[in-house]
């Protein structure tokens, strides 16, 4: 065609509209690709609550349970450990934890409904690792002389105190999350169901 | 017989560019006489990527990514990896190739990377180059991260789980965005499948591409030489570079002796250290992933921690935003900041032959600064420690942002005429 032919704007613009809608169909042929991309039913339907029995637990003692894939930590606080978070109070950074990382009835000090039982989800709120736990206080703990036992992200170290409370100035943004939970007796825990029987 | 063969290149040569693609990529490409050292590692790369593509064929053959525990309580992925270990007659071998393959193509990428800062490669006309080069280094990455998943032990598992949980600190879409890549709410079967098939179909296939796009743009402007003077400015009267050579046979040759001298070490790494003390392969990736336990000590491998500690040198909120979401934006913008080296590099020259002391001294704190840099990202952190990163960081990023300035200031020689070659 050479230049000085008039162009067929009628043609141009059947052109135009035909790769148009060739360009939405192309583009609503990727939704069902990329929704496989997302959980599937069974994926999501792995959330059964799970029960943990404390009966063995001693004080001072944690247990891991698994539940949606996440390791949940029971930890029975001694008197000490709960005395220890008076002294954190300063150095966290959410110390009343105003974030929503933990049901209401866990939106308190010891973050938790019975103070001597912590339950809180074992992944650090930075990249998800699970942190360890240093419970011993001071010298002692390898930690500092001014470590009042608590918990240490061994990714990229940040610290918690013993309610899963996070310090100031660390990556990890929030603190531990607290999973909604009950108890069905003294001595079991429900992890995963809060709701009023 | 020649006529016959002869005649057969003309009936093929008749319905496909057999021969004039033979002449222009190979033995009518002119490539400059004085290539030194630093001009084996292309080549090389495409060596490793040959390696990396045969031996992860046979690979595929007995592995199974399958997280699912079998009747031993082992992890069906993991035990796949064992298996061929220690019952696929020649497995540990094609295992160790491919294991080891992974971090000799980082060493082979970052030398030829540097080669291209020494000797200013990547300007003007070769910024496609350097653009279709950067982007095989992070489709390079994708494929060395998701590869690093298949075995399924604690360092696959919860580095995975730490890389996929960096996209979560991406405001609004972040944590959707992770539930995508995962496919679960945690890093699980599903995680595994899709790493597999991306890992083995998809960024191979992105991978041989971009290595094409990069070569072809390569032959179109012609290779750089150790004097950064262009060739063709100089061609005799045939419009042959003066100081071209044909690349087949000179340079074919050549790479041969580059091949044989990298095999060398290449295969004594395989044979008496295929686990690199612990850099190749991660004493804890022996062990079966563990969703509930993560590692007293987790690091990447080592190729990704320059990057890595500059993620975690990033403990300042900004702008309302968490550390954790500009920390990933520093380790992201440390790799993209590569592709823009054509429009910030302002000096009269391109190779450091000529150019002055400033330039010199500032890429030698670079270096200096990423490899400070590599090494942290291995250790756990402390707050010293953090602090060099910090200091390291800036200098990384200094070494980009204020070349303009100081690429300008610069006090260079001039350049030759010709290459120089004796």
């Amino acid at each position: 065609m050479s230049v000085d032919q008039k162009m067929d704007s009628g043609r141009r613009q059947l052109l135009v509209a035909t790769s148009a809608a060739g360009g939405v169909a192309a583009v609503a042929t990727a939704v069902p690709f990329v929704a496989s991309l997302t959980p599937s039913e069974r994926a999501k339907a792995a959330g059964a609550p799970v029960e943990a029995n404390i009966s063995k637990l001693a004080p001072g003692e944690m247990m891991t349970v698994e539940w949606r894939g996440k390791p949940v930590w029971i930890l029975r606080r001694t008197p000490e450990m709960l005395a220890s978070l008076d002294k954190t109070d300063t150095i966290v950074s959410d110390p009343e934890s105003a974030k929503q990382m933990q049901p209401e009835y866990a939106k308190n000090k010891s973050r938790s409904i019975k103070p001597e039982y912590l339950v809180a989800v074992g992944i650090c709120t930075h990249l998800g690792c699970s942190p360890s736990d240093k419970f011993k206080m001071g010298a002692e703990s390898g930690m500092g002389e001014d470590w009042h036992g608590g918990f240490l992200c061994p990714c990229h170290g940040s610290k918690f105190d013993l309610s899963g409370r996070v310090f100031k100035s660390m990556p990890a943004p929030d603190n531990l999350e607290v999973p909604p939970h009950k108890y069905l007796s003294d001595t079991t825990i429900l992890i995963g169901d809060d709701s009023k029987a | 017989m020649t006529t016959k063969s002869q005649q057969l290149l003309n009936w093929v040569d008749e319905r496909f560019p057999l021969t004039s693609t033979w002449k222009e990529h190979l033995s009518e490409y002119y490539a400059p006489k004085n290539f030194n050292f630093w001009y084996f590692f292309g080549s090389l790369a495409l060596l490793v990527l040959v390696i990396q593509i045969l031996t992860g064929i046979f690979l595929v053959m007995h592995y199974k990514p399958d997280a699912s525990v079998n009747a031993s309580g082992i992890p069906v992925a993991f035990a796949s990896v064992e298996y061929i270990m220690r019952e696929v007659p020649g497995g540990w071998l094609i295992r160790y190739l491919h294991s080891t393959g992974a971090s000799a193509f980082f060493i082979v990428v970052y030398l030829h990377m540097f080669r291209g800062l020494l000797y200013g490669s990547y300007r003007k006309p070769r910024e496609l180059i350097w653009i279709f080069g950067t982007l095989i280094f992070l489709a390079l990455m994708a494929e060395a991260f998701m590869g690093y998943l298949l075995p399924w032990g604690q360092m696959s598992f919860w580095g995975a789980q730490v890389i996929v949980n960096l996209f979560s600190a991406i405001p609004v879409i972040g944590p959707d965005l992770s539930l995508v890549i995962r496919g679960d709410f945690v890093v699980s079967d599903a995680t595994l499948n899709r790493f597999f098939s991306f890992h083995v179909i998809a960024v191979p296939l992105v991978l041989i591409g971009l290595v094409l796009a990069h070569i072809v743009a390569l032959h179109e402007v012609g290779s750089n030489n150790p004097d950064g003077v262009e060739i063709k400015k100089k061609k005799d009267a045939n419009g042959i570079p003066l100081d071209g050579i044909p690349f087949h046979p000179y340079y074919t040759v050549k790479d041969i002796v580059g091949v044989v001298g990298f095999l060398i070490f290449f295969t004594a790494i395989v044979f008496f250290a295929p686990e690199g003390g612990g850099y190749f392969l991660e004493y804890n990736n022996f062990i079966p992933a563990d969703p509930l336990k993560t590692p007293p000590h987790i690091a990447p491998v080592w190729y990704f921690t320059p990057f890595y500690s500059i993620l975690r040198a990033v403990t300042y909120p900004l702008f309302g935003l968490d550390a954790k979401f500009w920390g990933v934006v520093a380790m992201g913008a440390s790799v993209v900041i590569i592709a823009f080296l054509p429009w910030l590099d302002r000096s009269p020259v391109k190779s450091i032959r000529y150019k002055g002391g400033l330039y010199k001294g500032i890429l030698a704190v670079f270096v200096v600064a990423f490899f400070i840099l590599g090494y942290l990202g291995v250790l756990p952190p402390t707050p010293g420690r953090t602090l060099v990163a910090q200091i390291c960081s800036v200098i990384y990023f200094a070494f980009f942002l204020a070349m303009p300035w100081y690429s300008k200031i610069d006090k260079c020689k001039p350049e030759p005429d010709r290459v120089t070659f004796k």
